[in-house]
């Protein structure tokens, strides 16, 4: 008989037909997802050919073992019904019997045909929702900036120093790298083109207002933005994954005070510092490259700076610094809080936080550029 | 049942975490067939000796076979395979959160590439039948459950392939006492079902009295005591009697004395 398999075989058919000419199809072997492997798909259509004939006789007493899948796959072949003859060993009979009593899986869900509607009315709401959710968390921050005036004890000292160190003082590096490359680009080609005309000085007007006005600020929030932003939203996103900020809650330590409040006011005072930093970079790769090409002077370039550019300009881009500053630390902590605890959930919230913060970073800079029209440009 | 080969060998086995010494010449054989339950006090490094046998982390010495076979230097294929054939219920579950609970279970079973969704969807609802949760619940996400249901989704998903080896780590800690009767009662029946080999790290004297076959002890980075659970109770030993006899230990081994001698 079949029994002598080897423990690890795979299913074999056997189909027998007795003198009274009633057939018998002897199953033995495992039947078991391991011991099947490769041989389950070509078993599905055997099995189905054999069940075909009601009167057949399954004889399964030879079978080693059968865990689950095997048990579904013989009573799937049997249109889940147990054959008119059958033949069990007693251990496998509670597989079956689970398998009659199993539920019916629920229904696929229709698909709403009015998707694209539902859709749309969906963004349009989850843009208002942020919209007040920014708006209050902006609130919040007002009240307890009033709430520490009154009680100066309270100021979270520690934390904002934390932050301007890991927003201001680690970010020196890669804008540094960034403004020099920008400067020096900026200027090679400006360079090329105003030798042309023999307007060689002029270099000194464009690299000066260019990267004061415009490229530092907006390269440095760009940078900050997609470094410290995205840091600050995977940080809170992570404490609501870990049930931090409900320890916190329970503490009675409320959120905007301690998370939110410190990052707004580093970012606020990094940001200048760290426009300023890449500004000057910028003017050093600009000059460099201003000597290479056109035979500049270091000390004439900079003895020139302040005729060709006015000192607003400085100030308009520091000022685009502490707002773009605070307003990336601000859009960053929303987007961290509203994270609900699964990884899908932080990893969107991050993505979602820093293309938010960029973007917002060059309205500002747009909405700059109107309101200060006349200021700083001669 | 207890006299077969072995599974799982853990050959002189040491673990350290910087300077910090975990486990010193452990040497451990799980049987074909048997419950073997890992006691040892907080940070005795139970769950770090599951990772090993798992080969989630690589010991600082020694050897862990898998059937005979080391469990590093395999191929993929070979490795997969070995994979295959063990189930791991994590200690806080580890179900993805990303998936529903239906997708948490069949991510085993569509990853193997030779059942087709029919057959996966009758088996994901069979394994949550084992498991006694309501068809219901099967879109539901991870996030929405309880303790309890997290855990037995996990169990169902760790026996998903209807391993031969499984992992329990504390299997029962974090659900009520009901539940854990009802956990134990479900490995129980399991065991009853299918050929099924569990390596079980646990605190709870209740589970591991009903469960195991054998016990190994871990206290002071070595294996203190490994036998039945007679046995180990009879070791002279600090931690042993510190655990097994003391106010609790003492009523839960009187309510099981019939177990204990038969």
């Amino acid at each position: 008989m079949p029994e002598n398999q080897g423990s690890n075989s795979s299913i074999v058919l056997r189909r027998v037909t007795s003198e009274d000419g009633t057939s018998r199809l002897v199953l033995a072997g495992n039947c078991t997802l391991t011991a099947l492997g490769k041989r389950l798909q070509p078993l599905v259509g055997e099995l189905a050919a054999h069940a075909a004939d009601p009167e057949l006789q399954w004889d399964l007493t030879g079978v080693t073992q059968m865990d689950d899948a095997g048990a579904v796959l013989l009573w799937r072949a049997w249109a889940e019904h147990r054959p008119r003859h059958l033949l069990l060993q007693p251990e496998h009979e509670r597989l079956f019997c689970r398998l009659e009593k199993m539920p019916a899986p629920p229904a696929p869900i229709a698909r709403d045909r009015l998707w694209p509607i539902t859709v749309l009315g969906k963004a349009v709401f989850l843009l208002w929702d942020h919209l007040i959710g920014l708006i209050a968390l902006s609130g919040q921050l007002l009240l307890d900036a009033m709430y520490l005036i009154g009680h100066p004890a309270r100021v979270p000292w520690r934390e904002i120093s934390a932050n301007l160190y890991r927003t201001g003082a680690q970010a020196l590096g890669i804008t540094a790298l960034v403004g020099f490359l920008i400067g020096v680009v900026l200027s090679f080609l400006s360079s090329r083109q105003l030798q042309m005309f023999g307007a060689d000085i002029f270099i000194i007007n464009i690299l000066g207002v260019s990267v004061i006005r415009e490229l530092g600020p907006v390269l440095a929030a760009i940078l900050v933005a997609g470094r410290s932003g995205s840091s600050m939203t995977a940080q809170l996103g992570v404490m609501r994954v870990t049930e931090e900020l409900d320890a916190l809650t329970v503490m009675g330590i409320p959120h905007s005070q301690r998370l939110v409040m410190p990052k707004v006011i580093a970012l606020g005072i990094a940001m200048p510092l760290v426009v300023l930093w890449t500004s000057a970079v910028a003017l050093i790769g600009g000059m460099v490259v201003a000597e290479i090409q056109l035979g500049l002077g270091y000390q004439f370039f900079l003895s020139k700076l302040p005729d060709a550019v006015a000192i607003a300009n400085l100030w308009l881009g520091l000022g685009k610094g502490v707002v773009c500053g605070m307003v990336i630390a601000l859009i960053s902590c929303h987007f961290g809080l509203r994270i609900k605890s699964n990884t899908e959930s932080l990893g969107e919230g991050t993505t979602n936080s820093v293309v938010t913060s960029i973007t917002v970073v060059i309205i500002i800079d747009a909405i700059f550029a109107v309101v200060f029209s006349n200021v700083g440009l001669r | 049942m207890a006299d077969g080969e072995c599974i799982i060998e853990v050959e002189g086995l040491y673990t350290r975490f910087g300077s910090h010494v975990v486990h010193e010449d452990i040497n451990l054989c799980v049987r074909r067939g048997e419950v073997l339950g890992l006691v040892g006090g907080s940070g005795s490094g139970k769950t770090a000796l599951m990772r090993q046998m798992l080969g989630l982390e690589t010991p600082a010495q020694g050897k862990v076979r898998f059937s005979g076979l080391p469990l590093h230097g395999q191929d993929r294929k070979k490795l997969q395979y070995m994979r295959n054939r063990c189930g791991v219920l994590f200690q806080k579950g580890a179900l993805f959160s990303a998936l529903s609970v239906y997708d948490n279970i069949a991510l085993p079973m569509r990853e193997l590439r030779t059942l087709d969704e029919d057959i996966i969807r009758r088996l994901v609802m069979l394994k949550l039948k084992m498991v006694d949760i309501d068809t219901r619940h099967a879109t539901k996400m991870p996030a929405e459950l309880s303790g309890g249901m997290i855990k037995r989704i996990a169990l169902a998903r760790a026996m998903a392939l209807d391993p031969e080896l499984l992992f329990l780590d504390e299997p029962t800690a974090g659900l009520d006492p009901q539940l854990s009767d009802a956990f134990v009662k479900l490995i129980q029946g399991m065991r009853h079902e299918l050929p099924l080999t569990i390596v079980m790290a646990t605190h709870d004297l209740d589970t591991l009295v009903a469960l195991s076959d054998r016990v190994a002890v871990l206290a002071e980075q070595r294996m203190v005591a490994l036998g039945t659970l007679q046995e180990v109770i009879n070791a002279k030993h600090p931690f042993i009697t510190s655990f097994f006899c003391g106010e609790r230990g003492k009523r839960i081994l009187e309510n099981n004395r019939g177990i204990l001698q038969g």
